[in-house]
């Protein structure tokens, strides 16, 4: 990766996250790293070789961090290879992926982790990162090699879509990981509670759909919280949907648990009335849930009781979407979408292009450990320039995913990324 | 030739969407309907040389052979499509389905379908009119028409009557249908049942809600039964047969809450010591068969008026 050519930046508003700093200036990439930026638009000197892009005022950032992503690789390549998500990825400027653990084989077993880390890097454009099941075959039941898995790269633990339910299992896993620094990421939602297919309440009742209650979340939220006070092991709830897990994560956060939480891009951007007749691409789990949830979830967001956006891409192909609003699978893709429909909250002054950006890359890299989500000397140079203004849209068509399941279906956004590097390196490019 | 009264939808998939003005136009139609029902030559022409196709992936008798029967009447070629006859069960999906059947080119397809959408999925993909035989617990607009038919012949009018809806609403598409046509003409209309078949929201679908018969029936001109199914009955939903029959099953001594002149229905089939006693179903205010034989006539009223709508119509 350190072989590419110098990469010099000029005329960029510099926009870091992680200080919160604006400018107009440039920046300086070499050997994969951030080498120099300042307020001058030009530099002093252009370093030998070095391929000039010339930003003409749009925004520079660090490339997103998801840490929420589905990739068929292995076992249902016809849904989403590491190629084709990287493709989606670099296209929409997320530049760290995690893949989540529910693949064919799953990702129990270290040597699964280590052929998705070679075969990401010799098929993806940008890093992809795997994270580990937290239970063997992703049943639920015992616990899978925590230290071994993290050995081998795994970035953290889930059971993915599965809530992992029983309470001997959570406490025992949380103790575990804890004295390994793991981190436990949970699908925060009662299955038994969570029997219908959308949020419950009056549009539901008119649709004849059953519905899932709030509580399905709140119930499985507050249980882990308790258990992780007694365990004080790490934790991340994945994705909440509603205005009452915002006031639990409030007050763990208050006494000091070690506690983050996400929202996924959708139920910050829709709610359960976009789902009209009957449209099975806004089938989600977390559903979609009313809009004073959503407007809960955005200030919880700009807050900063929500620690991470997450696209929770999950490609679907048309046999399981196409189907009655019931019998379809959850899930919508979003790697590529999720940064122009976080900026559709900026424009609409619901929150700031800083906090947004910030827990799109230097929150989540927090949680992860990693270096990235900064523009900062000697970070990774993992870079996006975009014009948050320039307005487009959505061709499912044209989209890079192999499934073209969006709910942004022929939406009008605004923000397109011009240029992508990971690593210093240019994975998205488009000209102008 | 009598002409039909315009009916501006190419296809009847629910009540919802449909104007006052929409459903009087079928009542009127069905009043007619039910004339041509009771001579003896009961044949029209209407719909010679018109296709009518009824998809049932749901198990149904009464329905389905009213829609025949309501065809047939019209003079149309009516094929039956049931489930277990055909290839849904070796995996075809819905729509794949519907691009098979729309290529017979039939004129008009009635469906059934356990999933609530499924009726309006299919519709998207086919260029016939598509009418809603009922599509899980969403709704089934024919079923609706008919209760407004029999209450409208009985009572005169339907604005400002007392319609008590009682028993399963959490499952039931023909309390939707009814709470929204009820509503669009005018009638108070009340939700009675175990908090546990009650689903959230109803009072904003323009229903008020009781959990006790006495309360919900009293003043009550019309007491509505719907069908508790059996998979529901143990323990799920409520404890068991025998409870729920006490408490809200229809009986003289819960129908006496009513008006005098109460009328009692039921879109069937009855579970007869379930959710209402024999003698009420059979009594004199009970309105059940009547429903029945002006199924026919809505259903055909409903061909009708979409017939009129079709190319070359």
């Amino acid at each position: 990766m350190t072989d590419s050519p110098p990469v010099l930046i000029r005329d960029a508003r510099l926009v870091d996250p992680a200080s919160g700093r604006e400018q107009r200036g440039h920046l300086a990439v070499a050997n994969g790293v951030i080498v120099e930026m300042g307020a001058g638009i030009d530099p002093v000197a252009v370093p030998d070789g070095a391929r000039v892009v010339d930003a003409n005022g749009r925004v520079l950032a660090p490339g997103l961090v998801d840490m929420r992503a589905f990739v068929g690789e292995p076992g249902a390549e016809y849904r989403e290879t590491l190629a084709s998500a990287g493709r989606a990825a670099a296209a929409g400027g997320v530049t760290t992926v995690v893949c989540m653990p529910e693949t064919d084989p799953p990702v129990d077993d270290p040597a699964v982790v280590d052929f998705l880390i070679r075969r990401a890097r010799d098929t993806a454009a940008v890093r992809m990162l795997p994270a580990a099941a937290l239970t063997k075959g992703l049943h639920g039941a015992e616990m899978t090699e925590i230290g071994l898995l993290m050995e081998a790269g795994a970035v953290f633990f889930t059971d993915g879509t599965r809530a992992l339910t029983d309470p001997l299992v959570m406490r025992r896993a949380l103790t575990y990981a804890r004295d390994f620094g793991a981190l436990i990421v949970q699908h925060v939602e009662e299955p038994r509670l969570a029997g219908g297919v959308m949020n419950e309440g009056e549009l539901a009742s008119r649709l004849g759909l059953p519905g899932i209650p709030r509580e399905a979340e709140t119930l499985m939220l507050e249980r882990d919280l308790r258990l992780v006070r007694l365990t004080r092991g790490r934790y991340h709830a994945a994705m909440i949907s509603c205005a009452d897990s915002v006031e639990i994560v409030r007050g763990a956060k208050k006494a000091g648990l070690p506690v983050t939480c996400g929202v996924s891009i959708n139920s910050l951007a829709l709610n359960e009335n976009d789902i009209g007749p009957y449209r099975t691409f806004l089938k989600l789990s977390p559903p979609l849930r009313h809009e004073d949830d959503r407007t809960a979830v955005v200030a919880a967001l700009a807050e900063g009781v929500i620690d991470v956006i997450v696209s929770d891409h999950d490609p679907q192909d048309v046999e399981t979407k196409r189907r009655p609003f019931a019998e379809a699978a959850n899930g919508a893709i979003g790697l590529e979408t999720m940064l122009a429909v976080g900026l559709r909250l900026v424009h609409a002054g619901e929150i700031g292009l800083v906090p947004l950006l910030r827990a799109m890359s230097t929150r989540p890299a927090d949680i992860l450990g990693l270096p990235q989500g900064r523009l900062e000397v000697g970070a990774p140079a993992d870079l996006i320039l975009f014009d948050p203004d320039e307005p487009f849209v959505l061709d499912p068509g044209k989209l890079q995913s192999i499934c073209k399941n969006t709910p942004f279906d022929e939406a009008r956004l605004q923000g397109v990324v011009h240029l992508t590097t990971v690593a210093g390196r240019i994975v998205h490019e488009i000209a102008g | 030739m009598s002409t039909t009264p315009r009916f501006p939808h190419r296809h009847l998939l629910g009540i919802e969407g449909l104007s006052p003005h929409d459903i009087t136009t079928l009542l009127d139609l069905a009043d007619r309907a039910v004339e041509v029902s009771r001579q003896v030559e009961k044949k029209k022409t209407t719909l010679r040389g018109r296709t009518q196709i009824n998809l049932f992936f749901e198990a149904s008798t009464r329905t389905q052979s009213s829609f025949e029967l309501a065809g047939k009447r019209l003079g149309a070629d009516v094929m039956n499509m049931s489930v277990a006859s055909s290839s849904i069960k070796k995996g075809e999906t819905l729509i794949d389905t519907a691009m098979t059947l729309n290529a017979m080119r039939p004129d008009l397809i009635v469906v059934r379908h356990h999933a609530a959408g499924a009726v309006q999925l299919l519709a998207r993909k086919v260029d016939c009119s598509v009418i809603n035989a009922g599509d899980g617990a969403h709704e089934h607009p024919t079923q609706a028409l008919l209760d407004a038919l029999t209450i409208r012949r009985n009572k005169g009018d339907i604005r400002g009557l007392v319609v008590a809806i009682c028993g399963d609403i959490l499952h039931s598409r023909v309390a939707r249908s009814n709470m929204i046509l009820l509503n669009a003409l005018g009638a108070e209309v009340r939700a009675v049942g175990p908090a546990t078949l009650l689903p959230s929201g109803l009072e904003r679908m323009g229903a008020k809600v009781f959990t006790s018969m006495k309360e919900g029936l009293k003043g009550a001109d019309i007491v509505m039964m719907l069908r508790l199914q059996r998979e529901r009955m143990n323990g799920s939903f409520v404890p068991s047969v025998k409870e729920y029959f006490r408490f809200y099953g229809l009986d003289s001594e819960k129908l006496a809450y009513a008006k005098p002149d109460a009328l009692v229905m039921h879109p069937g089939p009855m579970n007869r010591g379930v959710e209402i006693a024999s003698d009420i179903a059979d009594g004199a205010q009970s309105l059940i068969r009547e429903q029945v034989e002006m199924g026919v006539a809505v259903r055909m009223a409903v061909l009708e008026a979409l017939a009129s709508n079709l190319p070359n119509g």
